[in-house]
């Protein structure tokens, strides 16, 4: 006896299935299955904004409402790809508002926003109801207005560190007084005055708020309103937390905050005064994300004592002010913690307020759940390298950054291969991976042996030859993003495997020895990528000589032609 | 190439900002936009193009280039934080330069024998810096509206930004 499954059960079974990896899975199996796949598929990730067109992607999803999308490669966060290299969410808000699609959810990340795309957002979609923005530039607070104004069910306006062009309008008034429905609204990056009374009645209104994180205009008094307000808030972002800490609004503040028994997660301090951090100290056992990589008013003392008092702590972000010392306290007391990162303090200065291998190491002896690690240094030892890997096996993500990007161990003089190498080995879940200091060829020998589940690497001023390169292009099945910059990896390593490329989502090579020849040959063999030379926005002429070394070259691959919005600086090839 | 326009960074040297109490109608302000380039060091990547050593860059990362040490060329994005986080650092630099010393400004007033100091840092707002002046020179200086300037006062507070120029107190915002 044969058993059918309709297809209507089908669907059932895949509203079950919601990672994007097993939804690709399933949609591949047979036709039937692909077609139910695809009606039934909301949510889409696109993780290069140029390798598909907004026609092809409601083609196949048009049910779609919720959508991830990155634009500039990420190298463009370091200034190392010109402005108007691309990346505009224009074209996708157009063809979705043609379509009708129910958008609800847009995540953007590196992309072009302009105010324009914003208001046709805003009025294109009944149901939306959540926008984040990372790292995006392109729009003013009037496309902010727009969004506050006429989407009736927001429930998410996320802005995370964009160049916002501040007109200090009036955007946060453009709520209006029937919207109740925020649950999490940050705009903490917005330079710009915002309007107190409007924040304040908006908070009211919210009964459902659970993340807020202010900018730096909003003071500490209004703080205390919006927390007596909102007690209910899962996560905090002050604005400028500075007071008088004997005066009256400092110690209403005190009686707010401990009524905010919920606040696992808190930001800001974008300007502190050290003697008000106390106010503070009631919720900080129930913390477990704790972001005071912005709040360069903090170090010392104030800072540690701070840190003692968070012993559930699991994310950490903090100024390297904090230093080897302090370091040594977050060891002792956040037995929790799983992911660190270490800003500078000072990137170009002396190196006084700076952290080096000792911090780390006390850091993987106290801390063993470790998992995720971006740490800014003065120095790094082999030595401390290979001992963090044997205390903290389980990184999913280590990514070390040496002030001076050549610097080699300072007690050996050696390269830091060996410290690299013993990552590696000794974490064999590492997903992602970003070296620094003096490395030769011989550190790609390991990553290429042992980083069997890398998906993405970061390199800058390493190696010796093309076989660096080439190790890691040979031994890394499950790479995905390459970055190169400033390495000495040419043409034989480019072309040695073209067909690796299509199992990746990019490369970026730039100031390394690949030659413009080279770069033809790639684009004849594979039509399917997409090979891009980018020179400086004010310079429009290519060289054409095909001996001539490339300043920057970014291949993605792409199921679409070529992108119709590239500047002239940009030649596709 | 575009040229450096480093705002930020001049707001360390106070030398350039003197404030000026005169009569009003003295001189016209024009109000001068500085827009802090963060797209410009694309232009450095020429130069900054190595063989690897930090040294050999001749370029020079534009937004900090005053503040930094001299013996140590930057290269460009290095160490690789995002321009956003760069530029918040570099604004808290501003303000910590000046927080440990107080932030003096010269004040002169028309017909008035000597000159006097005061601190900014003190006041937090443009109604409460004249406040302070009013009290220190014994005058009323009024209430200021975008419009009028300062309507209804014999004085009006001025002050000469870097470029010279004779600007009215209020105008851009107090940060």
């Amino acid at each position: 006896m044969m058993m059918i499954i309709v297809d209507e059960v089908i669907e059932h079974i895949f509203d079950f299935i919601t990672s994007h990896k097993d939804r690709n899975s399933v949609s591949l199996v047979c036709k039937s299955w692909y077609k139910i796949e695809r009606y039934s598929r909301q949510r889409v990730f696109i993780g290069n904004c140029y390798s598909i067109s907004p026609e092809r992607l409601i083609a196949r999803f048009p049910g779609l409402k919720s959508l991830t999308l990155k634009g500039k490669p990420h190298f463009a966060d370091f200034n190392l790809v010109p402005h108007d290299w691309g990346g505009f969410l224009d074209p996708w808000i157009k063809a979705f508002a043609k379509n009708r699609i129910g958008l609800e959810e847009l995540r953007l990340k590196r992309m072009v926003v302009s105010d324009e795309s914003l208001e046709l957002l805003s009025k294109s979609f009944v149901n939306f109801k959540s926008l984040i923005l990372v790292s995006c530039e392109g729009f003013t607070t009037d496309g902010l207005a727009a969004i506050a104004a006429n989407c009736r069910n927001l429930r998410e306006l996320d802005l995370q560190e964009n160049e916002v062009d501040d007109h200090r309008g009036h955007w946060l008034s453009c709520f209006p007084e029937s919207c109740t429905s925020l649950v999490s609204l940050n705009f903490a990056c917005l330079k710009g005055e915002i309007n107190l009374a409007a924040l304040e009645r908006l908070v009211a209104r919210s009964p459902n708020l659970k993340s807020l994180r202010l900018n730096r205009s909003v003071p500490l008094d209004t703080l205390q309103k919006l927390l007596m307000r909102a007690p209910q808030l899962l996560d905090l972002g002050t604005g400028s937390y500075v007071h008088d800490p004997s005066s009256e609004a400092y110690n209403e503040l005190k009686a707010s905050i401990q009524k905010c028994k919920s606040i696992r997660s808190l930001s800001g301090f974008l300007e502190v005064a050290p003697r008000c951090m106390a106010a503070i100290y009631p919720i900080c056992a129930n913390l477990t994300f704790l972001n005071l990589s912005y709040a360069a008013g903090l170090h010392g003392n104030a800072l540690t004592k701070l840190i003692q008092h968070c012993n559930k702590l699991q994310r950490l972000w903090i100024l390297d002010c904090i230093g080897d010392k302090g370091l040594g306290v977050v060891a002792s007391t956040c037995k929790e913690l799983q992911e660190l990162r270490v800003f500078p303090s000072d990137p170009y200065g002396a190196g006084n307020a700076a952290v080096t291998e000792e911090g780390l190491v006390l850091i993987s002896a106290g801390c063993p759940k470790l998992n995720s690690l971006l740490y800014f240094c003065q120095q790094m030892t082999n030595a401390a390298l290979i001992t963090v890997a044997k205390n903290c096996p389980n990184f999913i993500r280590f990514r070390l950054c040496t002030l001076d990007p050549t610097k080699p161990d300072p007690v050996t003089n050696l390269p830091l291969d060996e410290g690299f190498g013993a990552i590696v080995q000794s974490c064999k879940g590492l997903k992602r991976l970003s070296l620094s200091g003096l490395l030769t060829d011989q550190v790609f020998l390991y990553i290429g042996m042992y980083a069997e589940q890398l998906e993405m690497l970061s390199i800058a001023f390493a190696g010796e030859s093309d076989k660096g390169m080439l190790y890691v292009l040979n031994g890394c099945k499950k790479l995905r993003k390459l970055e190169i910059r400033d390495c000495p990896f040419g043409n034989a390593a480019l072309l040695e495997d073209v067909g690796k490329y299509e199992t990746m989502r990019s490369l970026w090579m730039s100031s390394c020895e690949v030659t413009l020849g080279a770069c033809k040959t790639l684009a004849e063999k594979m039509p399917r990528l997409k090979v891009e030379l980018i020179n400086d926005s004010d310079q429009m002429e290519f060289n054409l000589d095909d001996d001539q070394k490339v300043e920057k070259m970014y291949l993605y691959r792409s199921v679409v032609g070529h992108r119709e919005d590239a500047p002239e600086f940009v030649w596709i090839l | 190439m575009e040229g450096r326009m480093n705002y930020e960074n001049d707001l360390v040297n106070l030398k350039a900002t003197e404030l000026r109490l005169g009569l009003p109608g003295s001189d016209e302000p024009t109000e001068k936009k500085m827009r802090n380039n963060k797209r410009s060091s694309s232009e450095i990547s020429e130069e900054s193009r190595t063989s690897g050593v930090t040294d050999q860059a001749a370029g020079v990362n534009d937004e900090h280039e005053e503040s930094a040490p001299p013996a140590k060329a930057q290269v460009v994005g290095w160490p690789p934080i995002r321009s956003y986080r760069k530029n918040c650092l570099q604004a808290k630099k501003n303000d910590e330069v000046e927080s440990g010393s107080g932030m003096y400004v010269k004040v002169s007033v028309d017909g008035a024998p000597y000159l006097r100091k005061i601190d900014l840092k003190v006041y937090r707002s443009y109604p409460q810096l004249l406040k302070g002046l009013e009290n220190m020179f014994k005058l009323t200086i009024g209430a200021y509206s975008e419009r009028e300037g300062y309507n209804g006062s014999d004085y009006a507070p001025t002050y000469e930004d870097k470029d010279g120029d004779w600007m009215l107190v209020g105008d851009v915002p107090w940060e």
